[in-house]
């Protein structure tokens, strides 16, 4: 990873290159097979303490973490901030410092605004993984997205990905824009112009407002959770006319080649942008991402907190 | 001469020696003596005085006034007080600033402007408290405008929000228009603060490639140009007066160009950030580059310093808006916006603006004293029986800004560690030295 805060914090799509990238997703792969085994268990983050700090409501990236450092022998705590000193007042940093200073080694912050695991990143010495800030990035996300699309395609190079629906509000969609383009694939955009972010300056990505012009172009079709929670739906006339235009029902599934992949980050708001019976297709990898978030998690953690270790010396803690 | 000197009073006289004088009738070498709170002598073949202060290599000026600060009392003693920012005023060479009324309570009827200037008494720099236009800055109704004139209030704004609703705009317009006579003819400037709340909402940066990279709300350029935009109308509809608070876009500069073209009476003020900084500075999430309105782009910063360059724009203020640190460290959406301005935005205009030295002043001293209606008092030329409230600058020495160095018990400064060229080395307050040699007496 090419700077030192990359190599210690996951923070950012933005910090990794397209080696650091391939470095995750190859070590994934023996995670992977860690979590097929009968015990799936291995000792490499054993005395490693991770602290989950989650401001936002999250289940589904939570419990994915757990797993992960469950798997790797790492002790976690949760902190949880519903029943905390947060509801007393207690600042962002105060919170932080006080968890810092009970010695951990990692923390995993969600949080409803942009930029906070970078404000953590400051405060603390332990590791900090951006678990998903306000509509910025979710780089854990991103990175099973990419193992998955990896797994099924081979190689994301010249890959074509579609990323559909509630962009603007979607901290999945920067990072996974950021990821793929990385990886040499080429983004197209498809969404209405208020489901755009406002500038695009910079993003190296193509954009339509006709999906049905893509459909038949594509190797990944990725549908974006319509964010009803963040006045997304306030965003288009109505949710009606937003699943005409940009769900993907299933003549539009039709339409797709047979190896394309549908893609969707959960949870899914079915019947508004994928219809119930084409988020069950044989092309339809959701599932796969779910599996595939744990060990790309054990792979983040194993990265960031078995440091001095090298893949190879990773391989071998894993054997023992 | 000594006939002069035996009038003045006990604390005795202040000589100035060996600088520049430089003020609105232009610049010429004379040493300065004041006393009484006036100015007894301005004299290139040297005075002597009670006491004297070192002017070399220095330029005498009038006291810089600042448009627009944030004091924060009542209500927020913790960030700052009227106290500690007429310090901080007086070691930036201000002399005179007016108070914004988003306090808690907000300076909006009698009682609290009673109170700002109670507070002001006996501090380090004239303060005069503007008020809300409308009661309890919720832009509905009008407050008892007349009466707060009579107390001494020129300025009236709902800073920190515009007044949304253009017809109580129009009606708070029309009804300054006729307090001149409560004034001595100066006109009651109606002052705005231009941001769409509509078009602002949810944003706590510019809208731009800044906010869709780091996943942050923003504020549209539009939302400022659209109020700049019904506030011109409203002014040709009225004929009344209107002030433009902080001008951060192009577009908001190129309005109000044409609008003094077309005769109209409005002028406007800038702030040193929005000529010195760009949205870009946000990229890692630190608040201390929060503010309202936000740091734009680098266009934007041009058309700022094109619009003090050729006078579109009257006076740089400061938006002076102390944050405790613990407010400063909230997320990004939900910390306040603001920064601390008045110990730097005279080093900021001297070493960022590529302006001679009597221009900055003008931006600085006369022209903002002029829109404020204070010109009786400050940005006065420098000469006898004119009132003694001056700095002396030292425009030639860089220094390196540190928060923690301010007289704000807040440090919110976005320019720590910068080194900046030109700072104030005494300022004087009706006569008498508030700073000397950087250092506050009061």
């Amino acid at each position: 990873m090419p700077t030192d805060a990359a190599r210690r914090h996951l923070l950012s799509i933005e910090d990794l290159d397209r080696l650091d990238l391939e470095r995750v997703l190859d070590l994934t792969d023996s995670f992977a097979e860690v979590s097929q085994r009968r015990i799936p268990r291995v000792p490499a983050l054993r005395g490693k303490t991770v602290v989950w700090l989650f401001y936002e409501d999250s289940t589904r990236t939570r419990l994915s973490f757990e797993a992960a450092a469950k798997q790797l022998s790492a002790d976690t705590v949760n902190f949880s901030v519903g029943s905390s000193s947060v509801n007393k007042g207690e600042s962002v940093r105060d919170t932080v410092q006080t968890i810092g200073a009970m010695g951990i080694d990692a923390i995993v912050v969600r949080h409803s605004c942009a930029g906070v695991p970078h404000r953590v990143a400051e405060w603390i010495d332990a590791s900090v993984i951006n678990a998903g800030d306000g509509r910025h990035e979710h780089p854990t996300q991103a990175l099973l997205d990419l193992y998955t699309a990896r797994t099924r395609l081979g190689s994301l190079d010249g890959a074509r990905v579609a990323i559909v629906g509630d962009i603007r509000h979607s901290r999945v969609a920067r990072s996974d824009v950021l990821a793929f383009t990385a990886m040499g694939a080429e983004v197209t955009l498809v969404a209405p112009g208020p489901l755009l972010p406002s500038s695009l300056e910079g993003w190296p990505v193509a954009v339509t407002h006709d999906f049905d012009s893509v459909l038949g172009d594509i190797d990944i079709c990725y549908l974006l959770r319509m964010q009803l929670e963040r006045e997304a739906g306030a965003s288009v006339p109505s949710l009606r006319e937003f699943r005409a235009e940009y769900g993907l029902d299933s003549a539009r599934a039709d339409r797709l080649g047979a190896d394309t992949l549908i893609m969707h980050p959960g949870p899914m708001n079915r019947g508004v942008e994928i219809d119930g019976d084409v988020a069950d297709r044989p092309n339809a990898v959701i599932t796969e991402q779910v599996a595939n978030g744990v060990a790309v998690r054990m792979a983040v953690l194993f990265l960031l907190l078995g440091s001095g270790m090298d893949l190879a010396e990773g391989e071998r803690v894993m054997a023992a | 001469m000594s006939a002069r000197l035996a009038a003045v009073p006990a604390h005795g006289t202040v000589a100035m020696k060996g600088g520049t004088v430089v003020d609105s009738a232009g610049s010429r070498r004379a040493d300065v003596l004041v006393g009484d709170g006036r100015v007894i002598a301005v004299d290139p073949a040297g005075v002597e005085g009670d006491r004297t202060l070192d002017a070399s290599g220095c330029v005498v000026a009038p006291g810089l006034v600042d448009l627009h600060v944030h004091l924060r009392q009542p209500g927020r003693e913790d960030a700052e007080t009227v106290e500690t920012g007429a310090r901080g005023a007086a070691l930036g060479g201000f002399t005179a600033m007016i108070a914004m009324p988003n306090t808690d309570p907000p300076i909006d009827c009698a009682a609290v402007v009673r109170e700002v200037q109670d507070l002001s008494a006996g501090t380090c720099c004239d303060v005069y408290p503007s008020a809300a236009i409308t009661v309890g800055r919720r832009g509905t109704d009008l407050v008892p405008m007349a009466e707060l004139v009579r107390l001494g209030v020129r300025i009236f704004t709902d800073d920190g929000a515009g007044v949304q609703d253009a017809q109580v705009m129009r009606r708070a317009l029309e009804y300054a228009a006729g307090l001149d006579h409560l004034t001595g003819g100066r006109r009651v400037v109606l002052a705005q603060h231009c941001e769409v709340d509509e078009l602002a909402a949810g944003g706590s940066m510019h809208e731009g490639e800044w906010s869709s990279r780091l996943g942050l709300g923003g504020q549209p350029s539009e939302a400022e140009e659209l109020m700049v935009m019904r506030d011109i109308a409203l002014s040709r509809l009225t004929g009344s007066r209107v002030h433009f608070q902080h001008l951060s876009t192009a577009g908001s500069v190129a309005m109000v160009r044409a609008a003094k073209e077309a005769g109209l009476p409005v002028t406007a003020e800038a702030a040193p950030h929005h000529f010195t900084l760009t949205d870009a500075c946000c990229a890692d999430y630190d608040t201390v580059f929060k503010v309202h309105p936000p740091l734009r782009t680098g266009a934007d910063v041009d058309a700022i310093r094109a619009g003090l360059v050729d006078g579109t724009i009257d006076a740089i203020a400061t938006d002076h808006a102390p944050h405790t640190s613990a407010d400063k460290e909230r997320p990004f959406d939900a910390a306040p916006p603001g920064m601390l301005g008045l110990e730097t935005a005279l080093a900021l205009a001297l070493t960022e603006l590529e302006l001679p030295i009597e221009r900055v002043l003008a931006l600085m001293a006369w022209q903002p004293a002029a829109v404020a209606g204070i010109d009786d008092r400050h940005g006065r030329p420098i000469a006898p029986d004119e009132p003694a409230n001056l700095c002396v600058i030292d425009p030639g020495v860089t220094w390196t800004v540190s928060g923690a160095a301010m007289a704000s018990p807040s440090r919110n400064t976005p320019y720590e560690g910068r080194e900046l060229r030109g700072r104030v080395r005494h300022t004087l307050l009706a006569s008498e030295p508030v700073v000397i040699d950087g250092e506050p007496q009061r």
